[in-house]
């Protein structure tokens, strides 16, 4: 069914929505009923500016498959930023 | 000769729980009525399109019907996705404020001129949920519909401050007829958990009738999505009419 579960991360980092460039404060990750993609159930991440305001979110809808790809393009992006940018 | 046809549907506002005025869908076939009346529940991703569909839909085959949006206090002004992103994030929509919109809602019908008095209620996911929780906790019903609903039976894990009791607690003072609409394909809740909770019904000696549609998941209705299952949900949607047609 449509649950509340939600995992929060907390955001460093800006966000580009209708508005323009907002400060980001969490990400909410979710595993539900998508508003708009046309998928039974979706990996929802939504880039919050405030999380108890409607205004200031960048959301996207996508599938578990495409949400698997997306972990691993993170983790090889930042695996290859630390070597190329010694970070971390 | 084929009857003349016509509804109307617009938004409309009403004090709703603690004497908060939200707004609300409502659809109603034109004419003086008397027509019974069904509050529709919307699902967690909100007070949607499809929803408002659902709701224009009772009000075609002779229905005043009325859709609360239950995240209206989370973005009144805001897109219905954002407002649900919102409550989501907050813990999701208070039973006790959902049961207070409910009512809100059955007042405002009250006072309409066309409607017959007779209250059914019908809700959709999470929305399913609440309906069935409005059924034991609410006096002003006359019939419920439970479309797959889950966590009607929760763990003590799952209850939280806006979600303290679990639905089923409430089955023994459910004094209207109740009917489920599931898939066997679903997930939450599960073929196990309608047959868990369909034994309480049983327990209880609750008026109900659960019906199962095999080859169909959760939200089967959908037309808009994957799970669509077109022949189940005919099917399943002349129970809801059959159901509504003998109870309102």
């Amino acid at each position: 069914m449509c649950t509340w579960i939600i995992e929060k991360a907390e955001m460093e980092g800006s966000a580009k929505g209708p508005d323009g460039w907002f400060k980001l404060a969490q990400a909410n990750v979710y595993y539900d009923h998508p508003y708009d993609a046309p998928l039974d159930h979706a990996l929802v991440i939504d880039f919050v500016k405030n999380p108890d305001k409607p205004e200031g979110r960048v959301a996207v809808e996508i599938s578990a498959e495409s949400a698997k790809r997306l972990i691993e393009s993170i983790q090889t992006a930042l695996e290859t930023g630390e070597r190329e940018h010694a970070l971390g | 000769m084929p009857k003349y046809e016509g509804l109307l549907a617009e938004t409309v506002m009403f004090e709703g729980d603690d004497g908060d005025v939200i707004n609300a869908y409502m659809a109603r076939p034109l004419g003086d009525g008397p027509f019974p009346g069904v509050i529709v529940v919307h699902h967690m991703p909100g007070w949607d399109e499809a929803t408002k569909e659902i709701t224009r839909r009772f009000a075609h085959h002779g229905y005043v019907a009325v859709v609360p949006n239950l995240h209206f206090r989370e973005g009144a002004d805001s897109s219905p996705d954002d407002a649900a992103a919102v409550s989501r994030a907050a813990g999701g929509v208070p039973d006790d404020r959902f049961i207070g919109d409910a009512d809100g809602a059955a007042s405002y019908l009250r006072k309409l001129p066309y409607f017959s008095g007779k209250l059914g209620m019908i809700g959709f996911c999470s929305g399913g949920r609440q309906t069935y929780l409005a059924a034991g906790r609410m006096d002003v019903l006359d019939a419920a519909v439970d479309c797959w609903g889950g966590r009607v039976i929760a763990q003590p894990e799952d209850l939280t401050e806006k979600q303290p009791v679990a639905p089923i607690d409430y089955t023994a003072d459910i004094t209207i007829p109740l009917l489920g609409i599931f898939g066997q394909d679903d997930g939450s809740p599960s073929p196990e958990q309608v047959d868990a909770t369909e034994e309480i019904l049983k327990e209880h000696g609750i008026d109900y009738e659960f019906h199962r549609y095999e080859g169909a998941g959760h939200g089967f209705f959908a037309t808009d999505r994957p799970g669509f299952r077109p022949i189940q949900a005919k099917e399943a949607w002349g129970e809801v009419f059959k159901f509504f047609g003998a109870n309102l």
